[in-house]
């Protein structure tokens, strides 16, 4: 097969095994995650064999595979659906078939395969563990089946092809069928456990607020469309003269003196804003933790966040349009502003958050700041290389939270201690409970936290700040090295109390690593975390740079029109990575190291008001419920339910009603009745009348008639005699 | 010889008789009496007629010969009919038979 053909094809197997399970696997849970599992096993399969054959083609970068064929006709121009393989579409489909492959495997341990049916398990909820009899006669009480197990199969392949289809596709149409796919099934797959209210709230808060997002980028795509006619990357983002042209023309109503390719790239941006949940509207992403474990790595790593990252990447060429001398465009401002000042406030709320989730998706939030920083500054192929060992290492990190959590589950099951089986302060000492998942928690950790040299995340983070320091952007680089100073004392944090000193509930005494379905997934990521960053070395490093060829910058970068230059190295932004990394991990370490069962945060003291602050993430959720939510549901109840419909609505319906009451009355009194009714009474009763008076004429006596007859023949002849003889 | 309308005259007279009996008769039978004579004077003119104005033709003796046809047929059935209505309502009187009166 062609390359074509299997770009093609790659969505594919994802969405045939959506429609299989729903359609005829639903009841066989056996079958339905085979049928998953394979569908994802071949979208891998292709995905790899593309980036192996990407990575022998000479300068793949210049001549990416397109192909598109007429797909919806508009009037006099055809909107295309295709495909577009280029080194970006390449390292973004390497990552997620290995993160949608490991995650959809793991999930088959996660929702507790092969285990009995729960007692009091209903479909809406998470199991409840059931009771079963062991050899020896004693009654305990272990997992039991997510009750909707075929369900969360389907939702994920089709979750799985949204994001395929956004990144193989070769136009913005496409990509934007792809990204509400992907809206859709986090929604779905948020409130899987529909039966919990928070859940169900949660469901309701991300599709919201991405949706606020998606509008504007709708708005973006159609102006995009306005001004040059087509949505393809080839035509608009690969060819000088469309850019040159877009730079040029000033946006519509000069809106902020912006040109129109920069309020285009500032309105794709809000998708993103919306998708990758930045800040203003990333309150949605921590709510989503409500949902299955799997879905949180699918959320964070595999699929959404990543999806608004790879936009804002694609689209680079767009909103970094008209730059020159390497000043910045007005967009380029505000991405980097808002990517910087969300990694360090993301980094302030995740160093006070206590759920395990928590801490992981405030994180997620933080390190998509740094890529939409790095996207702001210029710094492309950085951004690319942070999203992909980011999608790595928080794929890892979150399906080692779920097996943490799994385990911890196990331990409350066994104990029958209720407590909250995601807080931290209930762990503690989990490492020689779980060793693999702890070493491979431990792995992820150092690459969010960039510890130096060993792991993809400290590359990856490097070269942001590289890029950072090398355009003396020093707002970004400060900022960005104190995020990643909290990351690190965050993810330390985390790591101590989780696994590190000693059990502070019964519960965490007794857990229990998770089987081999759920560990190998972990390892094989883990090996990713690790290795993938070996693609980024710097050539210039000093010792180990260039053992391993750094193709990664080479390979991404050729595909923009201006080859972007490896920045120099400098020792600058390297110590200050190194310093952040350990110093951070050092501090989480020491200050959380010995926290006792049912003790505070050693932070709450000291912090004090401002502790309490970042627990409660600045108020936002509050904010926005004050701001929007409750002013909406004033404003339905009140004003839309009370005032228009019942009052207005109603009230013109029931006086229309009324005057129609009342002109029937008018038309049956006045018209119906006498006129009509009248008319047709008037002549029954002449009729009948002219009848009575006429049968006397019926005597029954024949001569009578005859006598009759003979007169009219009579009258009749003398008549005719009398016009027809008597004229003449 | 005698003229033509002496029969004309004759028939006319006796069509005149006959219809007084038709009107003015209550039995149904000299009703019938009347309805004969009117026939007759009718028969009388055809034959006047074929004499004076179309010697040479047959058709005048042949209607007349077609009237006396149905004419006993006429009298066969309205006979047959009074002694049916006779045997059910006892009289033959016209104006008492008026079942078909409203």
């Amino acid at each position: 097969m062609s390359l074509e053909t299997i770009l093609w094809l790659i969505p594919l197997p994802p969405l045939l095994a959506f429609f299989i399970i729903f359609l005829f696997t639903y009841r066989n849970r056996g079958l339905s995650h085979w049928t998953a599992i394979g569908a994802a096993v071949l979208s891998w399969g292709g995905s790899l064999y593309l980036l192996w054959q990407a990575l022998g083609i000479e300068h793949f970068g210049e001549h990416p595979i397109t192909v598109s064929i007429p797909w919806l006709p508009t009037g006099i121009t055809w909107l295309n659906i295709g495909i577009y393989f280029d080194t970006l579409t390449a390292v973004t489909l390497f990552f997620v078939a290995w993160t949608v492959l490991a995650i959809i495997v793991y999930s088959v341990g996660y929702h507790n395969y092969g285990k009995p049916k729960g007692d009091h398990d209903v479909p809406g909820l998470p199991p409840h563990g059931a009771t079963v009899t062991d050899a020896h006669g004693h009654k305990k009480t272990v997992m039991s089946i997510e009750p909707m197990y075929a369900r969360f199969f389907g939702m994920i392949s089709l979750f799985a092809f949204g994001m395929y289809l956004l990144v193989v596709t070769d136009n913005l149409l496409t990509l934007f069928i792809g990204w509400e796919i992907m809206g859709l099934c986090s929604y779905l797959l948020i409130g899987f456990w529909y039966g919990k209210p928070s859940a169900r709230n949660a469901m309701i808060k991300a599709f919201m607020t991405t949706r606020v997002g998606d509008m504007f980028m709708l708005l973006g795509i159609v102006y995009l469309y306005s001004q040059t006619g087509t949505l393809s990357y080839q035509a608009i983002l690969y060819n000088e003269e469309v850019l040159a042209q877009l730079a040029s023309t000033p946006a519509v109503w000069g809106l902020f003196g912006l040109s129109a390719a920069g309020l285009i790239g500032l309105l794709l941006f809000f998708g993103t804003i919306g998708k990758s949940a930045q800040w203003p509207l990333h309150t949605w992403l921590p709510d989503a933790m409500e949902g299955p474990t799997p879905v949180s790595a699918m959320i964070h790593a595999a699929t959404m966040v990543s999806a608004g990252i790879y936009l804002i990447i694609r689209v680079f060429p767009l909103i970094s349009a008209g730059m020159e001398h390497g000043h910045l465009t007005p967009t380029m401002v505000v991405i980097a502003v808002i990517g910087t000042f969300t990694a360090l406030f993301a980094a302030t709320i995740a160093i006070a958050q206590n759920d395990i989730k928590r801490v992981l998706a405030y994180s997620t939030i933080s390190q998509l700041g740094f890529m939409v920083a790095a996207v702001g500054i210029g710094a492309y192929v950085a951004a690319a290389f942070h999203l992909v060992t980011h999608a790595f290492f928080k794929g890892l990190l979150f399906l080692d939270s779920g097996s943490v959590i799994h385990g911890m589950e196990h331990g409350v099951f066994h104990t029958g201690e209720h407590v909250d089986p995601q807080d931290m302060y209930n762990m503690g000492g989990l490492r020689k409970k779980m060793p693999i998942t702890f070493w491979t928690f431990l792995i992820g950790g150092l690459a969010l936290s960039g510890f130096p040299l060993v792991v993809a995340g400290f590359w990856s983070k490097d070269e942001i700040f590289a890029d950072a320091f090398a355009h003396r952007y020093w707002v970004v680089f400060i900022t960005l090295a104190v995020a990643a100073f909290l990351t690190a004392f965050y993810t330390g944090r985390q790591i101590t109390l989780t696994f590190l000193g000693k059990a502070r509930t019964r519960a965490a005494e007794h857990a229990q690593e998770s089987n081999w379905v759920m560990t190998v997934p972990l390892i094989v990521l883990a090996f990713f975390t690790v290795t993938v960053g070996w693609a980024g070395i710097p050539g210039d490093f000093p010792i180990i740079g260039g053992l391993i060829p750094s193709w990664f910058h080479e390979f991404v970068g050729s595909s923009l029109l201006e080859h972007p230059e490896a920045v120099e190295f400098s020792f600058v932004p390297l110590l200050t990575s190194l310093f952040v990394a350990l110093g951070g991990l050092t501090l989480g370490y020491f200050i959380y190291r010995k926290v006792e069962a049912g003790a505070p945060d050693p932070l709450a003291k000291p912090l004090g008001p401002v502790y309490t602050l970042l627990q409660n993430k600045y108020y936002f959720d509050e904010l926005y419920d004050c701001l929007f939510v409750r002013p909406s549901k004033w404003i339905s109840e009140q004003f839309s339910y009370y005032f228009i419909d019942r009052k207005v609505i109603d009230g013109v319906l029931h006086a229309m009603g009324a005057f129609v009451g009342f002109f029937g009355g008018f038309l049956r009194n006045y018209i119906d009745k006498p006129i009509v009714n009248g008319l047709g009474d008037f002549f029954g009763e002449s009729t009948k009348k002219v009848g009575q008076q006429s049968r006397l004429l019926q005597s029954g006596r024949v001569q009578q008639y005859m006598i009759v007859g003979l007169a009219t023949l009579a009258a009749f002849v003398t008549l005719v005699y009398y016009l027809l003889v008597g004229a003449k | 010889m005698i003229p033509l309308s002496w029969y004309l005259i004759f028939a006319a007279a006796l069509f005149c008789i006959g219809l007084y009996g038709v009107l003015a008769r209550k039995n149904a039978i000299a009703i019938l009496m009347g309805i004969e004579l009117m026939l007759n004077a009718v028969n009388i003119n055809l034959v006047a007629f074929w004499r004076y104005r179309a010697p040479d033709m047959i058709a005048g003796q042949a209607w007349a010969v077609m009237v006396f046809a149905v004419a006993a047929a006429e009298v066969a059935v309205g006979l047959a009919l009074f002694i049916s209505i006779y045997r059910t309502r006892k009289t033959i009187a016209a104006d008492e038979i008026n079942l078909m009166k409203w």
